[in-house]
């Protein structure tokens, strides 16, 4: 099955276009583009974690290393499509438009964090595993039945394909030709679980023969191939062709979460070196530099431009008024029921009133 | 909006078809989710002839996927559809308690009211026709326990499309009971057209002061029959069919259990965790000091519904609901 699902490419490790029909494709707007998205991506993951360990956040799940699968598919959706993430996605999240200081919310357990901006269709990040595939399945099945050419997508994980909801929800996208993008991010472990002891199959691409829908399996540390391959996936949604799933193979330097020690697990030597083969920034600067336009004065005046813009986030959210305690009442439905109104006025008359 | 009109006899599941009839017809987003729903008509035939009516791209048979079109629905829910889901017996809708618990009932909370899940999911539940095991599980415990979903339990036709519709244009996601039990077994006058009957509130089906007995569902008949033998014996009852089980009607609970002050609840789910205790907490709640007696739970047992050679033991039956009362009032 490797053999039928070897891994695309069209940035090799040492940044060469190995390609040749994506090089008048890939140009050096397109790359400052996606590098300076990157950057932005890994400082502001980079900050989150040392948030997390002065306690200005809770657990926290970075994604460092996962950025070229992150920022790449989603910079090939269409501003009207719909975006569902995990918790690991937040990158792809903050590229499509989501609020720096909601998802800073989000990490400090505030549902306000969950709100995207508007006109910005991206759910709150999937928490049970793969439990977020099927509602893709269903948002795009809906965008079919009003006659749009939107389209979903949906992140997960490697240990995700061993859930049930996985295999329903590509099952149902597939019946019904629902036009989403199924864009696995295989990180190669399942917190601990490494991917040879979570299935038995050599790729997750394969799966998609089970459901009769095109799969490949890319470099998902090679920002060309994720865009240009979730780009031909949304096209193909988009004209009533069905469902897609790519694999995009990658790596999380880090932790699971901050929660989490990795060397318990894995050898984090491997981290280290795959990083300088394989890192998807690098990989990138890598190209910039053999095309001769990398200038260290650029990324310098992009890192400050993110250090910024992050910066104001993080300020932000912990300028955010304190949680409101009405809010726990207030959305659990449209109208209250007795009980939770009497619930709420008995609370709040505990704690001497709310902020209302 | 149409008003009701003219007047239909009908059993319970067929003022369910008609209901879904209603309001597929009224309104555009209304679509139908579930296994063998289409050509079919469902396994009760709830949905007969409404694939026909309406097409297959509103009265969609699904793959096999409990998990997969509830989680589907709740896309397309949010996405601005209304699903109708049906769930072929309660006891099939466990590998959907995921989505249910996790997202249905919560995706309101989560995003304070961004994105929102007005989905119905109507379930056939409960033991006494001969079903195979796992066909009879009477559940609704679990999900009356999760915040954010409302759910109903009619035991009558008029009950069973009036609050169907209220379901259907309730914003938030209701879990919609169908007592199997009580699909053919009685006919009543059903308006034709939309109405509504609100969620939430009770129904008083006998008026007395000696003792009120509380249920729903398909435990409404028995209650009926064991309270009609009681009149003869000269004992009043105050029978209330809840209708709905989150949230509970509390005033109907409170005013009845005020006068009598005895009372017997029935159920046919498990006794331990069940919703008859939510209704003991109403009536601690509101009403201890009004108490003569120790309030009696007739109730299925706590082991799992039996196969059905057995279940003619499991259930609550009349006998058993004359013996409670019998002993509140002798308390």
């Amino acid at each position: 099955m490797e053999n039928h699902f070897p891994i695309r490419q069209i940035l090799d490790k040492n940044g060469n276009v190995i390609a040749a029909e994506y090089k008048e494709k890939i140009t050096e707007k397109l790359a400052k583009d996606f590098y300076r998205q990157m950057l932005r991506l890994r400082i502001f993951d980079r900050k989150a974690i040392s948030l997390q360990r002065q306690g200005r956040i809770g657990t926290y799940a970075p994604f460092e290393g996962q950025e070229a699968s992150q920022v790449g598919s989603a910079a090939a959706l269409a501003g009207n499509d719909w975006m569902f993430p995990t918790y690991r996605d937040h990158g792809a999240a903050m590229s499509f438009g989501h609020s720096l200081r909601n998802v800073l919310l989000f990490w400090n357990g505030r549902n306000e964090g969950c709100i995207p901006p508007d006109g910005k269709r991206i759910f709150p990040p999937g928490i049970p595993i793969a439990t977020q595939i099927p509602h893709a399945a269903g948002a795009a099945f809906a965008e079919k039945k009003k006659g749009t050419a939107n389209a979903a997508i949906a992140y997960f994980g490697d240990g995700a394909t061993s859930e049930g909801d996985f295999h329903e929800g590509l099952n149902f996208a597939s019946v019904f030709k629902a036009p989403v993008v199924f864009f696995n991010q295989n990180n190669q472990y399942a917190i601990s679980v490494p991917i040879e002891k979570q299935m038995n199959t050599k790729t997750i691409a394969q799966k998609s023969l089970a459901y009769g829908m095109p799969g490949i399996r890319i470099d998902g540390n090679d920002i060309f191939i994720v865009y240009f391959e979730t780009l031909k996936a949304l096209e193909r949604a988009r004209k009533g062709e069905g469902p897609s799933l790519i694999e995009a193979v990658t790596w999380r330097y880090g932790a699971h979460t901050t929660a989490d020690d990795p060397s318990k697990y894995r050898d984090q030597s491997e981290s280290r070196a795959r990083r300088q083969e394989t890192d998807p920034v690098l990989r990138l600067e890598r190209w910039m530099q053999n095309q001769g336009i990398f200038d260290e004065k650029w990324v310098q005046a992009a890192e400050e431009e993110a250090t910024a813009e992050i910066d104001h986030a993080v300020a932000e959210m912990e300028e955010f008024p304190p949680a409101d305690p009405a809010a726990i009442f207030d959305h659990v439905f449209a109208e209250p029921t007795w009980q939770i109104k009497q619930q709420k006025e008995d609370y709040l008359k505990v704690i001497g009133g709310g902020r209302e | 909006m149409k008003t009701a009109v003219g007047a239909k006899t009908m059993t319970l599941v067929q003022a369910i078809t008609d209901a879904l009839d209603t309001m597929l017809d009224e309104r555009k987003e209304v679509l139908l989710l579930g296994e063998d729903i289409g050509k079919n008509g469902g396994v009760f035939r709830a949905t007969d002839g409404l694939q026909a009516k309406y097409g297959e791209s509103r009265v969609i048979d699904t793959p096999l996927s409990e998990a997969g079109f509830v989680g589907a629905g709740i896309g397309m829910a949010v996405n601005g559809f209304l699903p109708v889901i049906e769930i072929q017996f309660l006891g099939f809708i466990y590998p959907a308690y995921e989505q249910i618990m996790t997202h249905a009932s919560r995706l309101r909370m989560r995003t304070m009211g961004h994105f929102t899940v007005p989905i119905v999911i109507r379930a056939p539940y409960g033991a006494g026709v001969r079903a195979p095991e796992i066909h009879c599980d009477s559940t609704e415990a679990i999900f009356t326990h999760m915040p954010g979903i409302k759910v109903v339990c009619p035991s009558s036709p008029y009950d069973a499309k009036g609050l169907l519709i209220a379901a259907i244009e309730d914003p938030d996601p209701v879990l919609f009971l169908e007592p199997m039990r009580c699909y053919r077994s009685a006919k009543e006058e059903v308006p034709e057209g939309r109405y509504t009957i609100e969620i939430g509130k009770g129904k008083k089906l006998m008026e007395g002061d000696d003792v009120t007995v509380i249920t729903w569902g398909a435990m409404v008949p028995e209650a009926m029959q064991a309270a009609k033998k009681m009149k003869q014996k000269g004992i009043q009852c105050d029978l209330i069919d809840l209708r709905t089980l989150f949230p509970l009607d509390k005033d109907i609970i409170a005013e009845s259990v005020q006068k009598t002050g005895r009372t017997v609840i029935v159920h046919e789910a498990h006794a331990t965790g069940g919703v008859g205790n939510d209704v003991l907490a109403i009536i601690n709640d509101t009403s201890f000091l009004y108490q003569k007696a120790p309030v009696e739970r007739v109730t299925g047992f706590d082991s799992p519904v039996p196969y059905f050679g057995f279940e003619d033991h499991y259930l609550p039956t009349p006998v058993r609901i004359q013996h409670s009362i019998e002993k509140v009032m002798k308390f």
